[in-house]
């Protein structure tokens, strides 16, 4: 009977026993930022490090950001015109792609490719550099490791993010604008008064904000399981996935927060 | 006395490592703890630089007890502390010459020609002479160590503490890292504490030797009380009779 009794209540354990984890997880990410901000005064160990860390994360994403953001735009276009079928006059497929960059995927969409490539390379670069031993040794040598490796990443983030974000939506809305006079009879003209239509400056902000919040998210979460991970060649490749992968989530929780509390 | 751990214990989860560990090293002298892997030697030294706190006990680094200090003030006991890692623990993204500055950019009134001098004098006291600009994937194992070294001493510390300095080196590696250890003492005149489960080495490099078992320091001697000690744990060890440990046991 007793056993029986522990089986029925097994799942109840693993359920308590993975909420605690991801307690404590939260606590230490929150112990992490605790740090971050207190590190953000030692200007004389980041302030050097920050362009070099603004090419990497952002100059260098630009080639992926654009590339999705081609793609997307050329993709909303045909997908308008399809959709439309001559009910809705053509020169909304202009403002539907550009509403829909702007609003949604030029950040969205950025945002989850960079947590695929700045988050896993972040999560990698400093999980190796702490199963090797690198992170204690800046700490022998009198650096404080968060200002040297975090803050210069998350800042970097924050202010490349809503650059690239721009580029690619502007890069997704003139694929779209290529798009219709090539593919869909139409003019240059009609596209824009489409684009024009219901265009308000406000939702230029609120893809910088959106895109600031994932900046922050995506550097803050490859900067924690780097920090935080333990093991061998086989806990970097858990941190890196997990970065990802939970950044990922956390972009779309926060997509959604933002579309909520903003429009 | 300069570095001293009083009655140190520490776990990780249910893993007891250290249990009342102690042990108290004399101004200039080289002290090595030797000891079976994983019996928690590392462990024992990364409290000497405050890398991990211990769970009861104290350990105190020129007259200051480390777990007390603010960050500002470890900071400062870790610029008189150098260390050398099992791995060398180099920076990837940065060359040799790079790594050694690291640590002298944190000294104030050090300029970048300074810098560089410095660097190339310790370079050259390893036998490292020309590699500034080599990044640590270009080094072998061996010069990686005395890369390692190098960073060690670049800032002039009063204490070296070397973690496993000749592991997984060949007989002749490790002995030019052993004579380096034992020049280093006598030209930089530092306090040194050498990790090692290499009696050899420990031997060579040494004034006194402490065994750890247990969790504690089994054992304290000379080179030669070493040798001479009958005790069938600390035998086993410097002879490689398990069988003598497992009776002990």
């Amino acid at each position: 009977m007793r056993m029986k009794g522990d089986s029925l209540l097994a799942p109840f354990g693993m359920l308590g026993r993975s909420a605690v984890d991801t307690a404590a997880q939260i606590g230490r990410w929150g112990g992490l930022a605790s740090n971050t901000i207190r590190a953000l005064p030692r200007i004389g160990i980041w302030g050097r490090l920050l362009l070099g860390q603004m090419a990497r994360i952002g100059v260098d994403s630009v080639p992926i950001a654009l590339f999705i953001a081609t793609f997307t735009g050329v993709v909303m276009a045909l997908q308008a015109s399809y959709t439309f079928t001559g009910a809705v006059p053509l020169y909304f497929v202009g403002t539907l792609v550009g509403k829909t960059m702007v609003l949604e995927l030029g950040p969205v969409l950025t945002g989850l490719a960079l947590s695929g490539r700045v988050g896993a390379n972040i999560a990698a670069e400093l999980g190796t550099m702490r199963v090797t031993e690198q992170i204690d040794a800046l700490e022998t040598l009198a650096y404080d490791p968060v200002a040297y490796l975090v803050v210069p990443r998350i800042l970097a983030g924050i202010l490349m993010f809503p650059i690239v974000v721009i580029l690619a939506t502007s890069v997704g809305i003139a694929a779209g604008w290529l798009t219709s006079l090539q593919l869909l009879d139409m003019s240059t003209a009609e596209f824009m008064k489409g684009l024009r239509l219901f265009f308000e400056p406000w939702d230029v902000q609120f893809a910088v904000i959106k895109s600031l919040s994932f900046g922050l998210t995506v550097t803050s979460i490859g900067c924690f399981f780097g920090f935080t991970t333990e093991g061998g060649a086989e806990g970097v490749g858990t941190s890196t996935t997990r970065a990802v992968v939970v950044s990922s989530m956390v972009i779309l929780v926060l997509d959604a927060f933002w579309a909520a509390t903003l429009l | 006395m300069s570095i001293i751990l009083k009655e140190v214990h520490k776990a990780f989860g249910d893993n007891q490592v250290l249990r009342g560990f102690s042990l108290e090293v004399r101004d200039g002298e080289t002290l090595a703890v030797v000891g079976q892997s994983g019996v928690g030697k590392s462990v024992a030294l990364k409290h000497v630089v405050g890398l991990l706190t211990p769970d009861e006990g104290e350990v105190w680094v020129d007259g200051q007890q480390v777990e007390k200090l603010s960050q500002e003030e470890l900071y400062e006991v870790r610029r008189n502390v150098g260390y050398v890692f099992q791995f060398a623990a180099l920076f990837d993204s940065l060359t040799v010459g790079q790594n050694l500055g690291l640590g002298l950019r944190r000294i104030k009134g050090m300029t970048d020609e300074k810098i560089r001098t410095r660097v190339r004098e310790c370079l050259s006291l390893v036998e490292l002479e020309g590699f500034e600009d080599r990044y640590p994937a270009q080094l072998s194992g061996g010069q990686r160590k005395r890369a390692g070294l190098a960073r060690a001493i670049a800032t002039e510390p009063k204490y070296l503490l070397y973690d496993e300095p000749t592991t997984g080196l060949d007989p002749v590696t490790t002995t030019v890292i052993d004579r380096l250890i034992i020049r280093t003492r006598e030209e930089l005149k530092v306090t040194s504490v050498v990790i090692t489960h290499d009696m050899d080495s420990a031997y060579r490099v040494a004034d006194r030797i402490g065994m750890l078992y247990e969790g504690v320091i089994r054992f304290m001697g000379t080179p030669e009380e070493i040798q001479a000690c009958t005790d069938p744990v600390v035998r086993g060890f410097i002879e490689g009779k398990p069988e003598l440990l497992e009776g002990a046991g």
